[in-house]
């Protein structure tokens, strides 16, 4: 399919395209947002500095960004995804050369106005080149392997690249992000079913070589493991981190403590409070029903993305709204289960929520795609 | 083979059950997330709540004031002064390196302690004060005051800390407070919490050691709420601590100063116990030392000083020396003898300078002889003889009874370190600590308080207050407890004929105010005061043949350490006894010229409780005793003020 289909009479055009956004979903990510927002107040101590100010500032530069790339036609994205995939590659690859030279684990380059982190932009990229990807590959030949071989490739080198910075969180999410996206376009179960069973078989195999003549790594790899995995191991570095955090989050009760009102953060027991441990405040301060809200948010968001996605007849905008879908649910299920304890610590930040520029401008920038997915959708 | 609308069909049929799919596992994994909230914050939130209250909450100790420590009188002797101390924190400070350098030129400070100070701010967190220097002068304190502005984060703070106003008078029986040592801990079962507060001041040594758990008091606690570094926030609650509780001493602080002052020079020891209700009213042991040097850590000059000093100073020899008693041991013999019927008062036996028992010639110290000796003359002039006579028809159980009885060989329970039991030989224990066989030779040797026959100072004075009194008195030297009288030391009747006591008792008199009694030169002039006592010379060393023969026998030819000891008992008034003393002065010499005068001094000072009239001392005593007195004008803390401190 492409563009030339579609019926270009019925497609909104001009300022009328701005009726055609998809306005719940809009109405969605500002609520988020403002969650942000009132916890970044908080934890600053009702202070509208250092956190909250600048956070609605890239928040409203966010959504200009997300409008911007909504009226621009989806095919023209579609179009361009190749050359964002390499771009990103290429700043990926400029942040190993500044990293080489500059402070060690550097993951950022600084554009001017703010600092860019490639690993987060090629989140995005790469979803856009696997939609366009599936949408050029003829159907029956999804799932052969020559065919699979290339997105694997195009997911492998970034994860390689990211792992190298290193970031083992998000290279993680653009392994499993990247899966999905082939998942959804229609590859062939048996693969992942192959890949899934190779890689708990590896994993079996190493943990049951402990302690014995073919052990397949050494010692202190397995101790670094089993910090990662279970960081009360660590109890005065990961294991102090995640404790907090579980203290903070458990005391909340049903209500939580009140605005402004947590001990945890209030007094500092809470690591990064403000970035990837903010929802634990969250939970602190409005308890169940405020961690509950959020999650609920962020589950219409999935769904109306899915909705729109389904609801959409053009393979590539399809895809890729579905695939972001999957990279959003993915950063907050991660960071949920981290600060609750159901998974290691990785630095992967709450989306929308977290302070930071960088994740929030990409992931806005990838639902403006979505947006002009919605807005240029086949009538 | 291109069927594009069936292909596209089918591939959004496709899609649309995959995405479901993935829509599911997300839906899935999100209930997960949901479940795993509502456990940790609703069916856990207890718990957490409990850790949340935990993190913030500290608790932290008040240190109460430790329990101040009175003479009878109500003379201070150990008390907490305020102590200054000056602490720098990080964060106010700014620049260390400035702030410490405008302190050193403002007061002195040590070098070293500046330098663990400095690593100790590179350590700590930036709010957390570090002492820069400790005791630190009221002087020192105002000049840091006045320039405060110039000194960003120095605090002067102040706290508490031991002081013992009488100086040297008190240290051995008090003794000291000092920092709690890892070794104070591992002693310790259960140690309170208090101590493990850095600088917490312990009893180390006598009442401030034995009487620990009623000075040191109870903590008080605050509970604070403080942040993740452990900066207080702010004060929740105050609990405040019990103080410790207030001791009085049966102590004389005027009489002890006055005893440390006559035994001043010497090596000696000397106690004074009423003998009506068995308070002890001073307890002298000299020299002594400054308490007050170990409160602030002694230097190792000053320490070794003190350790290398022949005359040993950290010994507390009143009560922890032990000394053959030598003749004042005799009363016990005589009264042995009078109980058990064996003579009576006017049956004498003949001196003739010697007596031999199983082919070993024993001497009395008077070789010539004294010819027919009755008890009073035994007593009077110490005939040694006699009492082998006594004791070999007594034999060693019935002598060691009465010891016993009269409180020596006997652990004498009182709050002081090291208090010594002495000994009261038996067989039994010469078989058992020796392995040998009890022969004569040791029975007669025991007559005379020579051989294994060891008593303390403070036995001494139990000794001699029980034949004063006839009861068994025993010492008490804590008065009150935070104000509540503890009992008395007056004891029950010892059961011992009166007949008899009186008879010894007066055998006593006669050694002080009879011309030819030992102790005459020593008497007291005044009629209603005068005492009866006892002199004892006892040898540290067997007399060689070899020393013999070249003729060395007076304690001048010999070296100090080699020295017999001079010892003296007494009991004053005569008629109605109220006070007895003991004395001994280690390598002194003889009993009677050396340890008489300074216990009939002493016994003055005490029964007239402050300066006796010159006239109560014999005419040629009476210059010495002015100066002394008007010394001690100077000196004594009298009406409660307090001797400068340094």
């Amino acid at each position: 399919m492409s563009f030339l289909e579609y019926n270009v009479k019925t497609t909104p055009s001009g300022i009328r395209k701005v009726l055609y956004l998809n306005w719940p979903l809009t109405v969605l990510l500002i609520a988020v947002a403002s969650f942000g927002f009132l916890m970044l107040y908080s934890v600053a101590g009702g202070s509208l500095s250092p956190w909250a100010e600048p956070q609605m500032k890239r928040f409203v530069l966010g959504m200009v960004v997300m409008m911007f790339i909504a009226m621009v036609p989806i095919w023209l994205w579609r179009n361009l995804s190749v050359v964002a995939y390499l771009g990103s590659l290429v700043l990926l690859l400029a942040v190993e050369f500044f990293g080489a030279v500059g402070m060690g684990a550097q993951r950022w380059i600084d554009i001017g106005f703010m600092r860019l982190q490639p690993s987060e932009l090629t989140k995005i990229t790469l979803v856009m080149v696997l939609a366009a990807y599936y949408d050029a590959l003829p159907l029956n030949k999804t799932s052969r392997p020559l065919w699979v071989i290339l997105p694997v490739v195009l997911i492998l080198v970034p994860t390689y690249l990211v792992l190298r910075q290193p970031d083992l969180g998000t290279a993680l999410l653009l392994m499993i992000g990247g899966g999905a996206v082939m998942f959804m376009a229609g590859v062939h179960w048996a693969y992942f079913a192959a890949v899934v069973s190779a890689g708990v078989g590896t994993v079996a195999a190493v943990f049951q070589s402990r302690g014995t003549d073919w052990q397949l790594i050494k010692d202190y790899q397995f101790r670094r493991i089993d910090t990662f995995i279970d960081p009360s191991n660590d109890p005065l570095g990961a294991g102090y981190h995640i404790t907090q955090a579980k203290i903070a989050l458990g005391s909340g009760g049903w209500t939580g403590r009140g605005f402004m009102q947590g001990t945890q953060s209030r007094l500092n027991f809470l690591p990064e409070k403000h970035t990837d441990f903010i929802f634990t405040t969250l939970a602190e301060e409005f308890g169940f029903v405020g961690a509950f809200s959020l999650l609920a948010l962020y589950a219409l968001i999935i769904i109306f993305c899915v909705q729109s996605a389904l609801t959409n007849k053009d393979r590539f905008a399809s895809i890729l709204t579905l695939g972001i879908a999957v990279t959003f649910f993915l950063f907050f299920a991660v960071n949920m289960s981290m600060v609750m304890g159901l998974a290691p610590v990785v630095g992967v930040p709450l989306p929308l929520v977290s302070y930071g520029g960088s994740a929030m401008l990409v992931l806005l920038a990838g639902f403006g795609l979505v947006q002009s997915a919605h807005v240029h959708r086949p009538r | 083979m291109k069927r594009p609308n069936k292909d596209s069909a089918e591939g959004n049929r496709k899609m649309t059950r995959r995405a479901l799919i993935v829509g599911g596992m997300q839906a899935g994994f999100m209930g997960l997330l949901a479940l795993r909230m509502r456990y940790m914050q609703v069916d856990e939130a207890d718990k957490f709540r409990l850790l949340a209250e935990e993190n913030r909450i500290n608790i932290r100790l008040i240190p109460p004031a430790r329990g101040e420590i009175f003479d009878r009188n109500g003379i201070a002797i150990a008390v907490n002064d305020p102590s200054y101390r000056v602490t720098l924190t990080r964060e106010d400070a700014g620049d260390v390196d400035m702030v410490l350098d405008r302190l050193q030129s403002l007061i002195t400070l040590d070098p070293e302690e500046v330098e663990r100070a400095r690593a100790e701010l590179k350590r700590t967190q930036p709010f957390f004060p570090v002492t820069i220097a400790d005791q630190v002068s009221w002087d020192d304190v105002t000049r840091i005051a006045v320039n405060a502005p110039a000194l960003p984060g120095v605090t002067p703070e102040v706290g508490l800390t031991r002081a013992y106003p009488q100086d040297e008078d008190f240290a051995h029986v008090v003794g000291y407070v000092g920092p709690v040592s890892d070794y104070d801990l591992s002693k310790l079962e259960a140690p309170d919490q208090l101590l493990l507060i850095p600088r917490f001041q312990l009893g180390k040594v006598g009442v401030e050691s034995k009487l620990e758990d009623d000075l040191r008091g109870k903590a008080g606690a605050r509970r604070v709420e403080v942040n993740h570094v452990g900066r207080e926030m702010r004060e929740l609650d105050r609990r405040e601590g019990q103080q410790g509780e207030n001791l009085q001493l049966t102590i004389d602080a005027r009489l002890q100063a006055y005893v440390q002052a006559r035994l001043e020079g010497e090596s000696a020891a000397a106690v004074v116990m009423d003998v009506r209700n068995g308070d002890l009213l001073a307890i002298g042991s000299a020299p002594s030392y400054d308490p007050n040097l170990f409160v602030r850590g002694i230097s190792v000059s000053d320490y070794k000083a003190l350790t290398e000093n022949k005359y040993r100073p950290l010994a507390a020899k009143s009560v922890q020396g032990i000394y053959p008693p030598g003749s004042t041991f005799k009363m016990v013999v005589a009264l042995a003898a009078l109980e058990d019927g064996m003579i009576g008062p006017e049956d004498t036996y003949y001196c003739p300078g010697h007596l031999e028992v199983s082919d070993r010639r024993f001497h009395c110290w008077k070789r010539a002889g004294h010819g027919h000796v009755n008890l009073e003359k035994s007593l009077r002039e110490s005939c040694d003889v006699y009492y082998y006579e006594l004791a070999l028809e007594l034999g060693i159980e019935k002598i060691t009874a009465m010891a016993s009885r009269l409180g020596l060989g006997e652990r004498i329970d009182i709050p002081m370190s090291a208090v010594a039991s002495g000994l009261a030989p038996t067989k039994q224990w010469k078989r058992e600590a020796r392995g040998q066989d009890w022969v004569i030779g040791d029975t007669v040797n025991s007559s005379i308080g020579q051989g294994y026959v060891l008593a303390s100072p403070l036995q001494l004075a139990v000794m001699t207050a029980r034949i004063a009194s006839g009861r068994a008195v025993s010492p008490r030297l804590i008065k009150k407890i935070n104000g509540i009288e503890q009992p008395e030391g007056a004891g029950e009747s010892l059961g011992l004929n009166e007949n008899h006591l009186r008879q010894v008792r007066r055998s006593m008199f006669s050694v002080v105010n009879n011309r030819k009694g030992t102790a005459y030169g020593s008497r007291i002039i005044a009629e209603e005061m005068r005492m009866s006592g006892k002199t004892g010379t006892s040898q540290v060393r067997n007399i060689t043949a070899k020393e013999r023969a070249a003729g060395v026998r007076s304690n001048a030819d010999l070296p100090w350490e080699r020295r017999d000891h001079a010892l003296f008992v007494d009991f004053a008034p005569s008629d109605n006894p109220r006070i007895a003393v003991a004395v001994v002065i280690e390598h002194g010499g003889g009993g009677s010229s050396v340890a008489a005068p300074v216990a009939r001094d002493i016994t003055l000072q005490a029964l007239y409780e402050g300066e006796p009239p010159l006239e109560a001392y014999p005419q040629k005593d009476r210059a010495r005793a002015r100066e002394l007195q008007s010394r001690m004008r100077d000196y004594a803390p009298d009406t409660g003020s307090l001797k400068s401190r340094a």
